[in-house]
């Protein structure tokens, strides 16, 4: 028996699995859930729960009725329904929320092709329709801790739109009006410190994301660290930058790539909280800089070793 | 030459929106509403057909170098005649529709329907050609603009559809009156039209399926480039 043979590339492989890798990610997410069922009750759970079993459904339905490969057990669909959940209010209609995994896993993810071909991040699309559509229910934001007195559904405005401004404190782990996932900062930085020491994701881009955000705040607040930090860690930034901006298959692939995809998603957030009739803008960002990853991984290819330009035509 | 398929073919096999992909300009902006997709509709239908005949009558008379800028003034012409006609009867729809009204000359069905057709066809054939494509494109119109108000304002020709009782619990997707939801709509009215006609993707089916054909440069190209290789191969 001949038991050399040739097998084509890829020869190293590694033991990482989509699924393995996705079980972490929910990991990662834990902690943010958890303080969110604190301070937003456990309608925050429910929401969640609703959101991740429509998107696995979905995909499920979608993958029989179209014929192709059941996929729902890479566990991709479990992390977008939770990450598209973490960007909703508490108090949004169920059924605002199944529309949103309609179009995160049917049109963004099913419709390109599945895992990996989507060009758009599923949960960050989903959002912005939902937010085009449902404008009115999806700025309807709940106060912390409403659920304990039993008032239902107490109305404030999310740090970025409001006159009085919570202690920074209460910024940092989470009491404060806002979507579902995206209050907690000690939470969110928890699981995303775990993301990057298991190695799964570079902090290149969150750091330029962050970073790009906190430089220009700072110096458009006029030298003032009390804006800055309200500025960081009010809004999506912390949990778009560690795991929406992180996302594989819609951001570049190069360490240069991600440096440009985290400075552009940072510079179009800041442009649109100041600038722009909209109080958030990160889910803008990163969905515009979804669409420019193409042309960045051009641009930054590493060259082969060795490699030589290739003449141009007609000048021989 | 059956005239019957001069007409039915522009309702769904060449239809003018949904398969040449021609008027988009139109389609995407007034189609916010039903109704503004029938008077949009109507209006256009009326330019085809007259300067479709007019185009077919003056063809002889037309000059080959200046034929683009003749169609044009034939064109501007009609939607001159029928912007004073709705602005005199029917001056809701004159201004639902505003700037595209005169935007009609620009549109693009109507000048490639002169040049493809009627400047080579006879009267009878273009007048029905022009009925048949104008009444696609009123159709197609009618499709994403009555999808869009559906489900973005919850009405259709103006009637509420979602009972009053229910107004506060369900509410209509906004994103659908805007452009990004027309681009999806018309996306998806265009993929289940293509499913229905069991269109094949253009590598498949190759130039001679392509309703474009007969204006298309590239096929001029290639069908040159095939005779004078066989000149060659007879050399």
């Amino acid at each position: 028996m001949n038991k050399l043979f040739v097998e084509s590339s890829p020869h190293i492989r590694s033991a990482w699995t989509t699924q393995k890798i996705m079980l972490n990610v929910i990991i990662a997410l834990c902690p943010a859930l958890i303080m969110s069922t604190y301070i937003f009750g456990i309608k925050a759970l429910l929401l969640t729960i609703i959101c991740c079993a429509s998107c696995v459904l979905l995909e499920f339905l979608f993958n029989k009725i179209t014929k192709r490969e059941d996929t729902i057990y890479d566990l991709s669909a479990v992390v977008t329904g939770m990450l598209l959940a973490f960007n909703l209010p508490v108090d949004l209609p169920v059924y605002m929320a199944i529309i949103g995994c309609f179009v995160a896993i049917i049109i963004v993810k099913c419709l390109f092709g599945g895992i990996g071909q989507n060009f758009a991040n599923p949960a960050i699309t989903a959002r912005i329709v939902l937010m085009m559509s449902f404008a009115g229910s999806m700025t309807k934001w709940t106060a912390p801790f409403s659920w304990k007195e039993g008032v239902d559904a107490t109305v404030s405005a999310t740090p970025l739109a409001a006159d009085t401004l919570p202690p920074l404190t209460d910024m940092f782990f989470g009491f404060r009006a806002g979507c579902l996932g995206e209050t907690c900062i000690a939470a969110l930085l928890l699981g995303g410190l775990y993301l990057i020491f298991t190695g799964l994701v570079r902090p290149t881009t969150p750091v330029c994301f962050i970073g790009t955000v906190a430089v220009l705040s700072f110096f458009y607040g006029g030298c003032d660290v009390n804006f800055m930090l309200y500025q960081l860690m009010s809004g999506g930034l912390v949990l778009g930058a560690f795991f929406m901006a992180t996302d594989y298959a819609t951001t570049p692939l190069t360490t240069k790539g991600k440096i440009i995809f985290g400075v552009g998603c940072g510079l179009i957030t800041f442009a649109i909280r100041q600038f722009a009739s909209m109080p958030e803008g990160v889910s803008f960002s990163i969905l515009v800089m979804n669409c420019l990853t193409p042309l960045i991984d051009r641009f930054t290819a590493p060259k082969a070793l060795g490699a030589v330009k290739p003449k141009k035509e007609g000048k021989q | 030459m059956s005239y019957l398929k001069e007409f039915t073919k522009g309702l769904v096999k060449e239809n003018p929106t949904l398969v040449t992909l021609l008027g988009m300009c139109p389609t995407l902006a007034i189609t916010t509403m039903a109704s503004n997709a029938i008077g949009m509709g109507a209006a256009a239908t009326f330019v085809l057909i007259c300067s479709n005949v007019a185009i077919s009558l003056l063809k002889k008379f037309i000059p080959k170098q200046v034929r683009l800028p003749s169609y044009i003034v034939v064109i501007a012409g009609f939607v001159t005649l029928i912007s004073l006609i709705l602005q005199a009867f029917v001056p809701a729809v004159y201004d639902a529709l505003g700037i595209y009204l005169p935007l009609i000359t620009v549109n693009c069905i109507i000048l490639g329907r002169a040049e493809m057709f009627a400047s080579k066809n006879n009267v009878a054939a273009s007048a029905l050609d022009g009925a048949g494509m104008g009444i696609g494109f009123t159709l197609a119109l009618l499709a994403v603009g009555s999808i869009r108000e559906i489900f973005g304002s919850g009405t259709w020709f103006g009637l509420p559809l979602i009972p009053e009782a229910a107004q506060e619990a369900i509410k209509p997707m906004t994103i659908f009156v805007l452009p990004a939801g027309g681009f999806f709509v018309l996306g998806c009215v265009i993929a289940l039209v293509n499913k229905i006609a069991n269109r094949k993707p253009p590598e498949a089916t190759g130039c001679a399926a392509c309703p474009n054909r007969e204006s298309c440069i590239s096929v001029e190209k290639t069908e040159k480039n095939l005779k004078n290789t066989e000149k060659e191969d007879n050399k």
